[in-house]
């Protein structure tokens, strides 16, 4: 495969870690790989570069615009102009699904979603997505000859450096988006934690409806500073305003896949479990013995999430 | 103030999905319900119509055999009126084939905003509300967990990797709504009545100057190679909690060396 074009995203200058695990994969099997990024190219070109990236096209910052609607518009163009990926690669984000979404009408081409793993097929790429929470696996090729576009799920592929040098900064021109281009960006917030990130800690303990209410969600808290981890949750009790969505872990939330992954209070729906199934090992306190979560624990203990955590912090505090 | 919001009826969740042997789709000939993803734009459509003081709201769906269950639901809640694209050219449409058949559904409503949930329970890909909003011309307002609108303009909360950030949108314009945006209503039983008699117009793929091979399998421009069984987690231990439970995960964590 010759060339692969991938979705680079950075704050605060750090570039996204679904980007450099994007990187890994395509190094792996295009000859050449290239970024695209909403925002400034010199920022990100070292690390993007270190990863094995030969070139970064940047827009520059988009001054509150938004990033769907630009680098869609902005890519469509370059292809247009005569570049040519074989596929172009997106990290399964709020803005990597927009792009796709937007890019996908451009070019009309359509997108292969939550993929998993990539493999090379003669000329083209083969995508594996994983359906019915990940019991089955489907194999996707496209059939046209405009570049594939992939929607990638993180923790799909390790991260690794190489001794790629700095990428060389290309400019990438939005082009006039009209009506396309009218929403814009007021204001930033963002939801500060403490300790690791969710998606970066070795530790992850995270709480479901099971706990009974929005304050016992502080046990789960406590058990992950105790282990030095982060704290998730399930939809269920992000969607019921107990914790922010930050925290949300699985399918519409932040894939996962720490040395230890504590569910307290989880029943195991398919759409949690394909956000943390992946865990290198997994604990599972639940009431009902038939919890679905049991099936992938490691180690499971049926009982009261009232009883077992205080006592496992208590035995924690006093070590 | 006139809303179209795009619902998708889908198998129950409950019940476990297969895919047909032969083709690699999903089997759809049973009874479709109101996907619960969308019953929250439904919800934050009616909202705001009550909030303009007034309007429609209309649905728009894409499903096999004139299914209307799913719509009935929406409707008893509270919707207008539907419109539902049936067709047997559409088996086998992927993301852009649906998203351009809601396209054309929608331009049909004249809408000043477009709702739609930010990804379907069933095929889960999240990329038709973009593509529909391209394909309409529109911007948007992805992953909203709040939407208010004022003066023509929509202010909406979108999620993003890192918390959040303030949207302002100018209407027409599309929005998807994450799933605990609002309280979704049950519907009433007046509602139920009511929904019986409002009008559904049911649209072929011709109705609508779609070229039938434009969707459907031929229009889907990627071809499944193979499905296979994936490797199956192993379960571990369980153990009944007898006041010790949390020993067993001290020892567990000690031998992990996470202690
Ligand atoms: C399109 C779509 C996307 C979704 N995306 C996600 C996602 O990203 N992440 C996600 O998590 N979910 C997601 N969901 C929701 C998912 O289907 C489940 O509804 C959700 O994960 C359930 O959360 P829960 O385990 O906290 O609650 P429940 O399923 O209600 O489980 C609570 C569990 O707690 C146990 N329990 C109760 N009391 C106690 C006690 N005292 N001690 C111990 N155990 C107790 C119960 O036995 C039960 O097993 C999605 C759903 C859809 C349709
Ligand atoms: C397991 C599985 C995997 C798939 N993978 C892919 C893939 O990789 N690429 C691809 O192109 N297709 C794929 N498909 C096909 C795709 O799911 C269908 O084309 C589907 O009709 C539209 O996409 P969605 O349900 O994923 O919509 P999403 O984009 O997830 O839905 C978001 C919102 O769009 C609206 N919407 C979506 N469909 C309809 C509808 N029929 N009527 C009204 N409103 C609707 C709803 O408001 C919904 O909340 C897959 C299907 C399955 C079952």
């Amino acid at each position: 495969m010759e060339t692969i074009w991938v979705h680079a995203e950075a704050a605060d200058g750090k570039v996204a870690s679904i980007t450099l695990e994007m990187l890994a994969k395509a190094r792996a099997l295009a000859d050449t790989v290239e970024c695209f990024v909403a925002g400034d190219g010199e920022a990100v070109a070292a690390t993007l570069g270190e990863h094995g990236a030969s070139a970064v096209h940047a827009t520059g910052e988009l001054a509150g615009g938004l990033v769907g609607p630009a680098l869609a518009g902005a890519l469509a163009d370059a292809l247009a102009a005569g570049a040519a990926p074989s596929a172009i690669l997106l990290g399964t984000t709020k803005d990597g699904r927009d792009v796709a979404g937007r890019l996908s009408v451009r070019l009309d081409a359509p997108v292969i979603t939550n993929v998993v793993d990539l493999t090379v097929d003669g000329d083209s790429l083969v995508g594996t997505e994983p359906i019915f929470g990940g019991t089955v696996n489907v194999n996707t090729r496209f059939d046209t000859d405009k570049p594939g576009i992939f929607l990638v799920r993180p923790k799909s592929f390790v991260a690794e450096p190489t001794d790629g040098g700095v990428a060389a900064v290309h400019p990438l021109a939005v082009p006039d988006l009209g009506a396309t281009g009218a929403a814009r960006v007021v204001n930033v917030h963002v939801e500060e934690t403490e300790g690791p990130k969710l998606d970066e800690a070795g530790v992850v303990v995270s709480g479901g409806r099971g706990l009974g209410d929005a304050d016992k969600f502080q046990m789960v808290d406590q058990l992950a500073k105790a282990l030095g981890g982060a704290a998730g949750a399930t939809r269920a009790i992000v969607d019921a305003g107990w914790v922010p969505y930050s925290l949300q872990v699985g399918q519409t939330g932040k894939v996962v896949k720490p040395d230890v992954y504590i569910a307290a209070g989880i029943s195991g729906a398919t759409q949690h479990m394909v956000g943390m199934k992946g865990s290198k090992h997994i604990i599972a306190i639940n009431k009902d013995a038939e919890a679905p979560i049991f099936g992938v624990a490691d180690l499971g203990i049926v009982g009261d999430v009232h009883k077992v955590l205080p006592q496992l912090l208590e035995a924690l505090a006093a070590r | 103030m006139k809303i179209a919001v795009c619902v998708k009826q889908i198998p129950d969740p409950a019940d476990p999905g297969e895919l047909d042997p032969e083709t690699h789709a999903l089997k759809r000939d049973m009874k479709l319900i109101l996907d619960e993803s969308d019953s929250y734009g439904v919800e934050m459509a009616l909202q705001l119509a009550e909030a303009a003081g007034g309007g429609d709201v209309v649905l728009v769906s894409m499903a096999p055999h004139n299914e209307t269950n799913g719509l009935r639901t929406a409707l008893a809640m509270g919707a207008a009126e539907a419109i539902l694209v049936s067709d047997d050219a559409l088996a086998g449409t992927d993301a852009l084939g649906t998203a351009k058949v809601l396209a054309k559904a929608i331009e049909r409503v004249e809408a000043d905003l477009v709702m739609t949930g930010t990804e379907s329970s069933d095929g889960y890909t999240g990329t038709v509300p973009e593509q529909v909003a391209e394909l309409l011309g529109l911007p948007s307002v992805t992953f909203a967990k709040s939407v208010e609108i004022a003066d023509g303009v929509v202010k909406a909360q979108r999620q993003t990797e890192a918390g959040y950030d303030d949207i302002e949108c100018p209407l027409p314009a599309l929005v998807s709504v994450t799933a605990g945006v609002v309280e979704p209503r049950y519907p009433s039983f007046k509602g139920i009545m009511a929904a019986k008699g409002k009008p559904v117009a049911e649209l072929s793929v011709a109705d609508l100057g779609i070229d039938a091979g434009s969707v459907g399998w031929a229009g889907a421009g990627q071809a499944i190679v193979d499905v296979a069984t994936a490797p199956e987690r192993e379960a571990g231990e369980v153990v009944e909690d007898d006041g010790t439970g949390y020993e067993r995960i001290v020892a567990y964590l000690e031998q992990l060396k996470v202690l």
